[in-house]
């Protein structure tokens, strides 16, 4: 008992280090890093990133992938800027059916995934490519503006000094955990990522569950692409290019297994916060661009070698296979 | 000079945090010898066959091979220097690749840089032939039966050069018939001068193939006889520390003839043709045949698992249409299936999480699962079938097999269904827990279940049925009654060609 609390300790021990070392790091390099706003400026960066990650995982969980939430971003900032400024649709009401869109979308992914046995990979490749081109066929390539002035509130508004996107973010995560590690359905997405057949013989309706996780992913993405609307004052077709690989790069960050079957949210939420803060920090200690790109890269490498290392997959042995003496 | 120990152990050490695996353990094997390893799950068989494979190296001691002293062996240097060779209860074989294709694997005939296809077929051939069979190289693995597989996988290792040929649990997944091939194949390598350590739950099978049997008690050597001199119970006494007769449970009970479940005229895919019998309350109905007969296709058609293409199911004279494995568990059947690893346990989940698995809908509402009540059921379990583990929240994974089976039958027994359908509930795991599982199983059909018994160990299914059916590419082709039922009998019936 007491050996496995150990474990689990130790599993989140390797990122939570990561974090630690980036914050040390960029404190000392800059008075500016550690300061309350500043701070607050990386959880609102990482906001959209954040909710995204959290519907990332129950779909990896279960040993899929979803590559359209970046396309499915721009469909959704485009599609409701669309009803706000050409159909002169209420705000309120824009954003509901933008997010009734969403689950439509995320939910015909998983009907295709479990129905016609389409690797997720693929499926969600081919929604990330034609989603992209409805987004620009809708707006004809040219941004969308012109708002009503309450729309702003949800990315740039504030409650107390906490911005609203972080307070969403929290409770998308909050909300998360619940549904990930209290209710049955939570349960069986561990099921399936571990051991599909086994969970189908158990009784299970594995497709319902697979395609519930993409309708929430798909949701989740269009919360996060609603504040990113709010955030920008205009629907660009361009946005979320690349946004897909980010949330991916979170989740995996997180520790949780690309095989699916098994990590937990508080890892995916250390994991947003390593990038927001590698981020932000290269920014304030004026790092090139370009070696900011390098560096993000290396860090994930970095931060997954630690999490194996950690789960002890990693050892001399591993590493130098043929140096074993006799 | 040819020592006559082709391999020794010297009080070789392997512990892991809080277990000693391995006890200073000493064990001779002679040249072109069987000898049978023996002990429950936990004795320390495992980390053996890996210390002699060079997997793990052990902490202290010294493994003596023809003469040569190691601290530990590299998998290498085991494999292609000294000839020692495992075939493990899961196949290491390419599903996907040709019977040719696995042997030649890591050393492949080449001619001009490209894979001699001519040369390997021809080798293929010949090794296959030397076993008994013949069959196309060229065929895909996946293609061809668990037995064929296994014999692919002794051609592999003899292929090798082998000295030393170690088979963990190699009877397991074949039938009666099959294992009677795979005796005499056996017999026929040591007289060719291999070495074979053969490890097996089946006792049967140690006193009719092995010339020595060592016992392990966990992680200690006990002690090696001449298996010409020693008796069944006495191994087995040996083996358990106490002593255990292999008997088996009685109803206390009778079966009724109130008819549980009625089956119809059932056909599904292409294995199952014109299935009808009927399973009374409180009865077992035991499932005969050889592997491949289709017994485990039944099982996965009345547990929704696999689609009923034709005829009619009646639960308790009420016709249900079962169209998947949700609809099964609604209308009170279950299934523990044949594959425990891929089909039965979560591992990766706790024991806790296993055990409510099916039967989460009882304990949650508005979806949320009362953690107290999921505790106290996985406690309940844990007692009533003594299932051994530190802790409901250990991962499932982590327990010995025959508990990890255990946690199955909790997690099917937690649905409150009345008809349980064992596919193989028994196998591979040690003889305590294999008698617990009976115990359990006579037991739920005095409470008035119904039981189907899928086995392919003879004295398990004639030992707990109240009646036997025997089936044969995918039709029943007899039936007997506990009374009439011998071993013989049914072996005629499911082997009739």
């Amino acid at each position: 008992m007491k050996n496995n609390i150990n474990l689990k300790f130790l599993k989140n021990y390797g990122i939570l280090f990561v974090l630690v070392v980036l914050v040390v790091v960029f404190s000392i390099i800059s008075d500016a890093f550690l300061t309350t706003n500043n701070l607050l400026n990386i959880a609102r960066q990482v906001a959209m990133l954040g909710i995204s990650s959290v519907g990332m995982t129950l779909v990896i969980m279960t040993g899929g992938i979803d590559l359209s939430v970046g396309s499915l971003m721009s469909l959704l900032n485009i599609v409701c800027a669309l009803f706000m400024v050409q159909l002169g649709i209420n705000p309120v009401f824009a954003v509901i059916f933008s997010l009734v869109l969403s689950i439509i979308i995320g939910g015909l992914s998983g009907l295709i995934i479990t129905r016609l046995n389409i690797p997720p990979l693929i499926t969600t490749l081919a929604m990330m490519t034609s989603l992209r081109g409805v987004s620009y066929l809708l707006c004809g390539g040219i941004p969308v503006w012109g708002f009503p002035e309450s729309f702003r509130v949800l990315g740039q508004g504030y409650v107390g000094i906490i911005p609203i996107p972080v307070i969403i973010m929290i409770v998308v995560f909050i909300v998360g955990w619940v549904f990930l590690n209290r209710t049955s359905t939570g349960v069986y997405i561990y099921g399936i990522g571990g051991n599909e057949e086994a969970t189908r013989l158990s009784g299970i309706n594995v497709g319902n569950v697979k395609v519930l996780v993409y309708a929430l992913s798909s949701f989740l993405t269009g919360i996060a692409s609603i504040i990113m609307l709010s955030r920008l004052n205009s629907g660009q077709p361009v946005v979320g290019v690349g946004f897909e690989l980010q949330v991916i790069t979170a989740v995996v960050l997180g520790g949780v297994s690309i095989m699916g079957g098994e990590g937990n949210l508080i890892g995916v939420f250390l994991g947003v916060l390593i990038i927001g803060v590698l981020n932000n920090g290269m920014v304030i200690v004026n790092i090139n661009e370009y070696y900011q790109r390098v560096a993000s890269g290396l860090v994930l490498l970095l931060a997954v070698i630690m999490d194996n290392a950690s789960k002890g997959f990693i050892s001399w042995s591993t590493i130098f296979p043929r140096s074993a003496t006799k | 000079m040819k020592t006559e120990y082709i391999v020794s152990l010297n009080k070789v050490r392997k512990e892991y945090p809080g277990v000693v695996a391995l006890d200073d353990i000493s064990i001779d094997f002679r040249r072109g010898e069987v000898h049978a390893i023996a002990g429950e799950n936990g004795a320390g068989k495992s980390t053996l066959i890996k210390i002699l494979t060079g997997a793990i190296r052990p902490d202290s001691g010294e493994i003596v091979v023809d003469g040569q002293s190691f601290r530990g062996l590299r998998p290498q240097q085991a494999l292609y220097g000294l000839g020692i060779v495992a075939i493990y209860q899961e196949f290491n074989l390419i599903p996907y690749r040709s019977i040719m294709e696995n042997i030649f694997l890591g050393k492949e005939l080449k001619r001009n840089g490209l894979l001699d296809i001519k040369a390997m077929r021809l080798e293929s051939s010949r090794l296959l032939k030397l076993l008994g069979i013949t069959i196309d190289p060229g065929t895909i693995v996946r293609n061809i039966g668990v037995a064929y597989q296994q014999i692919v996988e002794i051609a592999k290792a003899i292929s090798n050069d082998v000295n030393i040929l170690i088979m963990d649990e190699p009877t397991a997944p074949l039938t009666t018939l099959e294992v009677n091939i795979l005796k005499d194949l056996i017999k026929k390598l040591r007289d060719s001068g291999i070495t074979i350590i053969y490890i097996s739950h089946r006792m049967s099978e140690n006193f009719e193939l092995a010339d020595r049997i060592t016992v392990l008690r966990d992680g200690a050597f006990v002690s090696t006889v001449d298996a010409d001199t020693t008796s069944r119970s006495d191994l087995i006494s040996m083996m358990v520390g106490r002593d255990v007769g292999i008997s088996y449970p009685q109803h206390k009970v009778a079966v009724t003839r109130e008819p549980l479940l009625e089956v119809k005229g059932l056909y599904s895919q292409k294995y199952i043709k014109d299935i009808s019998f009927t399973l009374h309350q409180g009865e077992i109905l035991g499932f005969g045949g050889l592997v491949g007969a289709g017994r485990t296709e039944l099982a996965m058609a009345l547990f929704g698992a696999a689609p009923i293409e034709q005829g009619e199911v009646f639960l308790s004279g009420r016709n249900i249409n079962i169209r998947s494995t949700a609809d099964a568990i609604k209308n009170g059947i279950a299934l523990v299936p044949e594959d425990r690893k891929r089909h039965g346990i979560l591992g990766h989940l706790s024991v806790r999480d296993n055990v409510s698995f099916s039967s989460m809908s009882n304990i949650s509402r508005f979806s949320l699962v009362n953690r107290k009540k999921q505790i106290g059921i996985a406690e309940g379990f844990r007692k009533a079938l003594s299932i051994k583990t530190p802790s409901v929240e250990k991962e499932s994974r982590q327990l010995s097999g025959g508990n990890q089976q255990k946690v199955v039958l909790a997690k099917w027994l937690a649905t409150n269904s009345n008809i349980l359908i064992f596919d193989e509930p028994t196998r591979g795991i040690d003889i305590g827990a294999k008698q617990e599982i009976h115990q359990l199983i006579v037991e739920l059909a005095d409470n008035g279940k119904g039981i189907i018994l899928i086995s392919s160990e003879m004295p398990e299914l004639l030992g707990m049925s109240d009646r036997i059916l025997v089936m044969r590419d995918g039709s029943i082709v007899g039936y007997f009654s506990r009374e009439e039922v011998t071993p013989e009998a049914v072996l005629e019936l499911a082997a009739h060609e």
